[in-house]
């Protein structure tokens, strides 16, 4: 834990990327600078964060940073990872550097899985972070694995027969903990310290660790740009989007919200749920998410007593 | 020197280990499992010190392998077939990122159907993906190819990733007796790799940056410079090699063609079996030659113009279906090389070898036949034969 | 080449200040430096001062969280005049 004024005013991040104003990445982008303990190279995937922050000549990066594709961020945080302890074996590189692989949940929950899972039972010692705007928002708002339940994506629009994505949210965590990894959590950049501690623990993880952020979006949740920390706060509050790790096995709530707002507080303060609540009052579909919120939080409550 | 009982794959791989690679990232697909089998044990028994990647697939190979090759260590890789189609966008990326990247590619013929025999549909799906292209006839040359790959791939005035193509089963199964190189001489031969851009935080720079309509297209000509650049380096890589090596090699190797009225080019294997039968048709008395193609990307136009230019008829085998094409990938090449002569041979197709079916020595004898009868005629029968097949 | 860019941080040379609509401007008298808007400003547009805090008006995208999240509401978000 640290105080803000304890914080490194160098930003690694610089100004002058192209994300939206307000926009989710930027903020943990520069939180996750933060956290840093040395030299750190980034491995990006493609997403909003890498195409808005390295338009060429422009970059906004000010340690080495590689992308290379949609849905191989960690498959290339592997390859950086190995080359420099094997340059190290052969005596060519002396140096302890940490590797971070971001990406969002479009190149994490679904293209980007099969990655993942590799790199994570293969144990590479990388951070994997997931900033997790709940759709494939850099083209156009399409829903992704990680996308909740009857949100308006344009893949999956509210429509006169379906009110929004059929489907669930993955549980990336539960994914992350089958392999065995000794590090994963869950975080929101409206709880800067939580989120800051964790990425540095992450780091610091001998072997793989990954960190699902959600990142708010206020385009494509749509909401006003000056909510989007308010938002990821709600999102904590309402339970709908609970804060915790799993760390060496076993739970552990970060937040643990004893009186939790009604997740309607947070669905009605974006556009992608509008639909529940203009022109009819979908009381069906949100009463199905609250008792899938209560559902969750139940599990994760249970997986964390049962340590 | 010494001569070791190596099939084409164990020949890759022990020539990969005798190069001091830093990382291998590969996945197991037939005919390659053999590279990555043998050089898994190299690992296990602590004869090399390379970083040995189990990936979880065939994209994954190629993503760690971009990975690992930007921060300067030397990389390989090996597949074959679905494994390369499968990996056919990181190809992209690995020579628009300027990786010099050494693969070996056990062609294989693509799905569908399924067939795990060697043909070239793998690799000639992929020929335009800006990396150079090698095609090796047998485990020596498979050998020392890939040595001679690294140093190509890393020059300077190069760095792009290559690919050393090795018919499936034909060479990566067969053995020969493989005339090695000691360490010491690989290690003098191929240096350190020297990168002109690693990421290093010491020196922190931006790879892969997102590129408008303003500014690709002069990355992708810097690529154009790059490919071109390698058709001289690499005689520059063989004549060093021959210093080493004692073996020369070169763009294409050719048999019988100082005075052939008739020839056949092909790449691989086949070169092996036709100038048998060349050789057995030269002692009749038919004027018949071969020519080998080692070097097909970047396309080494003049020196093919050069061997072909004088004979009067032209057989090339493709060992793989342009669908929908006239020519095949390598007819068409040989076309675009030969079609701006004065006097330009006559060219006709042959298709063969598909799926690895077997071509004998009595086919390509027919091959000559034809041949010869279009140089006498100046005129070709069939434009393409398919060679093999039952219709 | 490989669309490599040598120079770090060079987006600092395109100011994104030009897409505001609205500008933040910090009551200095109410700021009690928590730095909370200086933590999640995306665009890293909040300058750490001793007492207090500014903004650099060469990125501020106005997007207004700071305002939103300042808890003593020492920024007040002004719309820009042409």
């Amino acid at each position: 834990m640290v105080t803000l004024k304890e914080l490194s005013t160098e930003e690694l991040f610089a100004s002058g990327h192209r994300l939206c104003a307000g926009c989710g990445e930027g903020i943990i982008n520069r939180m996750t600078m933060k956290a840093l303990r040395g030299p750190t190279v980034i491995v990006a995937a493609t997403g909003c964060s890498e195409v808005a922050t390295t338009i060429y000549p422009f970059t906004s990066w000010r340690l080495p940073w590689a992308h290379v594709a949609f849905e191989n961020a960690a498959a290339v945080a592997s390859g950086i990872v190995e080359a420099y302890n094997a340059m190290a074996r052969r005596g060519a590189w002396n140096k302890k550097v940490d590797v971070i692989a971001m990406a969002g949940d479009g190149g994490t929950y679904d293209i980007g899985i099969q990655a993942l899972s590799g790199a994570l039972e293969r144990g590479h010692d990388f951070l994997y972070i997931c900033y997790d705007n709940e759709a494939y928002m850099n083209t156009g708002i399409q829903r992704s694995g990680a996308t909740p339940h009857g949100a308006d994506t344009t893949t999956s629009p509210a429509g006169s027969v379906i009110p929004g994505k059929p489907e669930w949210k993955k549980d990336l965590i539960g994914i992350c903990a089958a392999h065995g990894i000794d590090y994963a959590a869950t975080a929101s950049p409206a709880y800067w310290n939580d989120y800051i501690t964790k990425v540095r623990k992450g780091i610091e993880v001998d072997g793989p660790a990954v960190i699902d952020v959600l990142s708010p979006c206020p385009l494509g949740w749509r909401h006003d740009s000056a909510r989007s920390i308010e938002m990821v706060k709600l999102a904590v509050e309402t339970r709908y989007f609970p804060v915790y790790e799993f760390e060496r096995g076993k739970y552990k709530l970060n937040f643990n919200i004893s009186r939790p707002k009604p997740v309607e507080e947070f669905l009605k303060l974006q556009g992608r749920f509008s639909h529940l609540f203009k022109p009819t009052y979908r009381k069906d579909v949100i009463d199905e998410i609250q008792q899938n919120v209560d559902a969750n939080w139940n599990r994760i409550l249970k997986l964390c007593t049962q340590n | 020197m010494t001569i070791v009982g190596l099939t084409g794959d164990e020949a890759v791989a022990y020539a990969v280990k005798q190069s001091r690679v830093d990382i291998v990232a590969a996945y197991p697909i037939t005919p390659q499992t053999i590279i990555v089998e043998r050089f898994s044990k190299y690992v296990a028994d602590g004869e090399v010190q390379t970083g040995y990647v189990c990936v979880e697939s065939e994209h994954s190979a190629l993503s760690a392998c971009i990975g690992a090759s930007l921060t300067g260590a030397r990389v390989f890789t090996a597949t074959s077939s679905q494994g390369l189609a499968l990996m056919h966008e990181m190809l992209y990326v690995a020579s628009g990122l300027r990786c010099p990247i050494v693969m070996g590619v056990a062609n294989r013929a693509l799905s569908a159907p399924i067939n795990i025999h060697g043909d070239h549909s793998d690799m000639m799906g992929s020929r335009d993906s800006g990396w150079v292209q090698i095609y090796a006839e047998n485990a020596q040359e498979a050998y020392d190819w890939t040595l001679q790959a690294f140093k190509l791939a890393e020059d300077k005035d190069v760095q792009l990733p290559v690919s050393v193509n090795l018919d499936g089963f034909i060479i990566t199964h067969c053995m020969e007796g493989v005339d090695t190189l000691e360490d010491e001489a690989v290690s003098q031969f191929l240096q350190t790799r020297k990168p002109l851009f690693t990421v290093d935080p010491e020196k922190p720079i931006t790879v892969g940056a997102l590129c408008f309509t303003d500014y690709y297209y002069e990355f992708k000509r810097q690529q154009v410079e790059a490919m071109q650049n390698a058709r001289g380096v690499l005689d520059k890589v063989c004549k060093e090699y021959k210093g080493v090596a004692g073996r020369h090699y070169g763009v294409l190797e050719t048999f019988g063609m100082e005075d052939a009225e008739a020839a056949v080019i092909c790449l691989g294997s086949t070169a092996g079996t036709a100038r048998e039968v060349a050789r057995k048709l030269r002692a009749q008395g038919r004027k018949v030659g071969v020519v080998k193609l080692w070097l097909y990307r970047p396309f080494p136009n003049e020196d093919v113009g050069a061997a072909l230019g004088h004979v009067k008829a032209v057989a090339v085998f493709d060992k793989a279906i342009s669908f929908g094409a006239r020519y095949g990938a390598l007819c068409s090449d040989v076309v675009s090389a030969l079609h701006t002569l004065k006097e330009c041979p006559k060219i006709f197709n042959v298709v063969f070898g598909l799926g690895g079916r077997d071509v004998q020595p009595a086919d390509i004898e027919l091959i000559f036949n034809e041949a010869l009868e279009a140089a006498k005629t100046g005129l070709v029968k069939e434009e393409t034969v398919f060679l093999g097949v039952r219709e | 080449m490989g669309a490599v860019v040598v120079e770090a941080g060079s987006s600092l040379k395109y100011k994104t200040g030009d897409w505001r609509a609205f500008r933040p401007i910090v009551d200095k008298g109410k700021c009690v430096n928590c730095l909370l808007c200086w933590i999640y400003c995306p665009d890293s547009s909040i300058i750490r001062k001793e007492k207090w805090v500014e903004v650099n008006y060469d990125y501020c995208k106005g997007c207004g969280i700071c305002a939103h999240e300042c808890p003593t509401k020492a920024i007040e978000m002004v719309e820009e005049q042409k």
